[in-house]
């Protein structure tokens, strides 16, 4: 069974349609990159998958669950690297990652093996607020892993993070995590490098969908013309 | 876990790992992460709290010589007591999701696999804890400031009146904040939701309240206002369970 089966998905705000007639299918254990201009629809993509937003029209399959109407099956196993942190400010890296921690059942333990991990556990008791955004986005990317997710949605993952830093994640999230992966990507040499199947997205319809190995990156480029 | 672990290179795919199974914690476990988290916020921020308590003193002084009188007693004293703790009380009510809402939280309760409703626990916890905190402050100001009657004898039921009354403002102020707090004119429209939900409240409390402050010193509050406050908070207790799951929704 795939990971994630699209079909003719469709999601709107009001009048304006973010997505319009997707469809794919990803199996187990790979990365789809999700290319597009501002704009495009790729954060609609990921929070429906995410099941934080429903999809109005189409079937969408997710960890073999149908959403919205399972939704609740697969809360737990996504984890979700989007735009905003999902950090309470005035809260250390610490006491964010323990509250997520105790949302999903996980041990303390975890936590201070992720803060190592991402090289945060020399900060971990100051306020969120005061830490860089590099910084912010390495917690961040603790706490989307906290749980050891299934799937991981990833908006730009390694958006403020220094060269350092990416690798740093790279084990976390990077392909090494063998999890299944959506990408939203603006970077087309390193998206491919990621991907084993590739969406092209605009103005909220499919461009392109092909296997990684299809795709060259002047056809990523196109779509930001 | 080492950060700089052997991570094969870019395009390579590693092994599938084993995933350690997690049991999703129950509702009083979410209940217990969600209300340490918001009183956490709130002794950071101190956002609610205290102003809640500066705005009843200073409503006590202002009636204080907006009435021209050194004391006041029975009804016009439950009264004053009520309108200015109901109004207090609207202030923790605009702000009770606003960290959710401004920086994430819902998303992030949202994406656990976790009982909906423990987020409605919580937070009607948490404001039932403000609203404590607000009588500590509020009540021996307005002793200090407005009462005539002394408070000593009438205490015990002043507090069963000021309990079941938080309780309702508790579970109506979570309610509406729920659902304001997702429109832009959030701190509008929590008032103009809450305020007509909680006037029997206060009309329960007031009436209840009236008694304990007369000059000849009732025993208790009387037995029906403490009825028709318990039948209000339970009602609307039941309703505010059954919806918030919705409110959550997209």
């Amino acid at each position: 069974m795939p990971a994630l089966l699209l079909e003719g998905l469709a999601r709107h705000f009001g009048e304006r349609e973010a997505l319009s007639d997707v469809s794919l299918s990803l199996a187990e254990g790979q990365t789809l990159v999700v290319f597009g201009p501002n704009g495009a629809g790729k954060s609609t993509l990921l929070r429906v998958l995410a099941t934080l937003l429903r999809p109005h029209e189409g079937h969408v399959r997710v960890l073999g669950s149908a959403l919205p109407q399972e939704a609740w099956a697969v809360r737990g196993r996504i984890g979700l690297l989007g735009h905003e942190p999902l950090l309470y400010r005035q809260l250390s890296a610490r006491e964010n990652l323990r509250f997520h921690a105790r949302l999903h059942g996980v041990g303390e333990a975890r936590v201070e093996e992720l803060l190592e991990a991402v090289a945060m556990a020399g900060r971990a008791s100051e306020p969120v607020r005061t830490l860089s955004r590099g910084m912010v986005q390495r917690v961040a990317v603790a706490r989307a892993v906290l749980h050891d997710p299934e799937l991981l949605l990833l908006d730009e993952p390694y958006a403020n993070l220094d060269p350092a830093a990416v690798e740093l994640v790279r084990p976390l999230i990077g392909a090494a995590c063998g999890h299944t992966r959506v990408i939203c990507s603006h970077d087309p040499s390193g998206g491919l490098a990621e991907a084993d199947m590739v969406l092209g997205l605009r103005d909220g319809r499919v461009s392109l969908v092909a296997g990684a190995g299809d795709v060259e990156s002047d056809a990523i480029a196109e779509l930001y013309r | 876990m080492s950060a700089r672990a052997e991570a094969p290179a870019l395009g390579e795919r590693a092994e599938q790992p084993a995933r350690t199974p997690v049991r999703p914690p129950g509702l009083a476990a979410t209940v217990n992460a969600l209300l340490r988290k918001e009183l956490l916020v709130e002794l950071r921020t101190l956002e609610s709290v205290p102003g809640m308590s500066l705005f009843a003193v200073t409503t006590f002084v202002v009636f204080h010589f907006a009435l021209n009188r050194n004391s006041v007693e029975g009804d016009l004293a439950a009264g004053i007591l009520w309108v200015t703790l109901l109004f207090a009380a609207i202030l923790g009510v605009n702000r009770l999701f606003v960290a959710d809402a401004e920086e994430g939280g819902f998303d992030g309760f949202l994406l656990a696999p976790v009982d909906r409703s423990a987020m409605f626990l919580a937070k009607a916890l948490a404001l039932l804890a403000y609203l404590a905190v607000l009588e500590l402050v509020a009540v021996p100001a307005f002793a200090l400031l407005l009462l005539g009657p002394s408070l000593g004898q009438s205490l015990p039921g002043l507090l069963a009146v000021l309990a079941l009354g938080d309780l309702g403002v508790a579970v109506i102020g979570t309610l509406v904040a729920a659902l304001a707090v997702r429109t832009r004119a959030r701190d509008l429209l929590g008032a103009l939701l809450a305020l007509p939900l909680l006037v029997p409240v206060v009309i329960g409390g007031a009436r209840a309240t009236a008694p304990l402050f007369s000059l000849t010193h009732a025993t208790g509050p009387p037995g029906r206002w403490l009825l028709t406050l318990g039948l209000y908070d339970l009602v609307f207790g039941l309703i505010a369970f059954a919806l918030f799951d919705f409110l959550l929704e997209d």
